[in-house]
């Protein structure tokens, strides 16, 4: 997996860029909304994007399902050796955590801490690539991956 | 005569009134989205209009206006507060002090010169400062979706540069507020050390119990949350005018306390609100300009403006470069945010007081209005082709 860059748009959300086998460079724009942006790079002026595909939250889910099940989950043991940087963390939902029954795409995680959840771990059972509807219970285990500040604040999040 | 106060036949000439101007509002609202400018420019024209001398001049009840448009700047700055959560506050105050000083300098400074050119006091010539010191986030935000550039790669630098300047407004407002009441040199200071003080309290005090508050509000309905966080905003604007520290600045503090969940409910709850008292303010703002001030205010405004619209290309135009995007990206990251919008007219409204007031107020308007229409048109203007083509 290539090498994803990540850069906070203050008021707006993350701008999460990688560069495709091809050459281009490609930004998702994850607004804190909900709604996504699809954006391909300039190659004569590299600061600006040509095109931008407008997708609200069900539009992104669809076009996810379309790519293909979540890449991240399958690329978190590469990604953890390969990127400086990031980390892999698990956090127990406590009893008491506000978070106790409301669901994953509620709680904007990925846009508040740039982290990813990429798997929840309940009793015996594993829920791998949760939806943005997985919605969290007691005691719940969850995998996320991120920068270590990222996942720090993710803790202090899901802990409060 | 108050709104309450107001019956029988003196409350249905007030709501006439009041419903025909908002309706009129629609209508430019409306025009102002199909031309894609910002609505501030119309709102205060539509103030002028229907002001002292205006084309129709209204005789709306002062002190209920005045009491909704107050409200209306607690509700923009509590917005702004709710628009940045404390990572990117703290990322760009890591990040962007040294964009945030040049943006200060470079665009605080004309203002204030051209206040003391006109012969004003120091303290009108410092809110002139202000005035043409901070961009309108609300324009300058939409301008970038509506031109689909929230990929470029020069936006987050924008951006930044954005939070920076509303943290600058928290310790920038109260400073003012304290000159504005006006005292000897060493009462001023006091003023001034007691409203730093009292800002750097609360704001402490929003960082540790955030969380908890945010939590407390979170269970319970929208209802609730609504009149929660606006009975909040108010309580708190209240207690920091009281301290002389300036009600707006509570309202941004009761904005950036909340977080998580509920600051993005709140945001969505408050914005329809907001939008409504504070096209009142705007409103209300130009209201009280005399047609004929703002007439003799035009062309100071004009040079004002060709130096500030100006001094934002060339702040755009370093802090882009600082961060490595090349020429058109700089050119763009400029023009984008020449618009000056909602906080020159907060920052010319507390100096209503002075003796310099009238006039100040006039001049903001009228730079205001130059560089709402202007900068999102230049902004436009660099996406075309010349400064594209420059790119090698």
């Amino acid at each position: 997996m290539p090498e994803v860059s990540e850069t906070l748009l203050p008021g707006v959300g993350v701008r999460l860029e990688f560069t495709t086998v091809g050459g281009e460079r490609v930004a998702v724009l994850n607004h804190r909304t909900g709604r996504r942006e699809i954006a391909v790079y300039d190659r004569d002026d590299p600061d600006a994007c040509t095109t931008a595909l407008h997708l609200n939250a069900e539009d992104a889910r669809t076009l996810a399902e379309l790519l293909g099940a979540s890449p991240v989950s399958e690329a978190v043991a590469e990604v953890q050796q390969h990127i400086e940087g990031l980390a892999i963390d698990w956090v127990t939902v406590p009893e008491g955590s506000s978070f106790v029954g409301s669901t994953i795409a509620e709680g904007a995680f990925r846009t508040r801490t740039g982290t990813s959840i990429v798997a929840v771990l309940r009793g015996d059972t594993t829920i791998p690539a949760p939806g943005p509807d997985h919605r969290f219970e007691r005691d719940d285990v969850v995998v996320a991956v991120g920068t270590s500040e990222g996942l720090a604040e993710l803790r202090d999040l899901l802990v409060s | 005569m108050t709104s309450l106060g107001a019956t029988g036949s003196s409350a249905s000439v007030v709501f006439i009134e009041i419903g025909a101007v908002a309706l009129v509002l629609a209508l430019l609202a409306r025009l102002a989205g199909r031309l894609g400018v910002s609505t501030i420019p119309f709102y205060l024209l539509a103030g002028l209009a229907i002001g002292n001398g205006g084309l129709v001049p209204l005789d709306v009840s002062a002190d209920f206006i005045s009491l909704v448009a107050e409200i209306g700047v607690l509700l923009l700055l509590l917005t702004l507060g709710l628009a940045y959560t404390t990572t990117e506050l703290r990322h760009g105050l890591r990040t962007g002090l040294l964009p945030g000083v040049t943006d200060a300098v470079v665009n605080f400074t004309p203002g204030f010169v051209a206040g003391l050119l006109l012969g004003w006091d120091t303290t009108a010539a410092v809110l002139l400062g202000g005035v043409c010191w901070i961009s309108s986030s609300g324009i300058v935000a939409k301008v970038l979706s509506e031109l689909d550039r929230l990929g470029n790669r020069e936006t987050p630098i924008v951006l930044n540069l954005l939070v920076l300047e509303d943290l600058a407004m928290a310790v920038f407002l109260p400073v003012a507020a304290a000159l504005v009441t006006g005292r000897d040199l060493a009462a001023t200071t006091i003023t001034v050390a007691v409203a730093l003080g009292v800002v750097a309290v609360i704001l402490l005090g929003a960082m540790h119990l955030g969380g908890r508050l945010s939590l407390l509000l979170q269970s319970g309905s929208d209802e609730a949350l609504l009149l929660a966080v606006f009975g909040l905003t108010l309580l708190v604007g209240g207690i920091a005018q009281r301290l002389e520290v300036s009600a707006a600045i509570g309202a941004f503090l009761v904005g950036l306390a909340l977080s998580g969940p509920v600051q993005a409910r709140a945001a969505d709850l408050v914005g329809p609100l907001r939008d409504l008292f504070a096209a009142v303010f705007f409103l209300f703002f130009s209201f009280q300009i005399d047609p004929a001030d703002l007439l003799s205010a035009l062309a100071p405004a004009a040079a004002l403006a060709v130096v500030a619209l100006a001094g934002k290309v060339f702040t755009g135009w370093v802090v882009a470069g600082r961060a490595g995007v090349g020429r058109a990206g700089r050119w763009r990251a400029g023009t984008v945010l020449m618009a000056r919008g909602e906080f020159s007219i907060v920052i010319a409204s507390l100096g209503v007081t002075l003796a310099d007031g009238n006039d100040l107020r006039a001049l903001a308007a009228a730079f205001v209005l130059i560089t709402a229409i202007v900068g999102p048109l230049a902004a436009r203007f660099v996406t075309g082709s010349p400064f594209r083509s420059s790119v090698s």
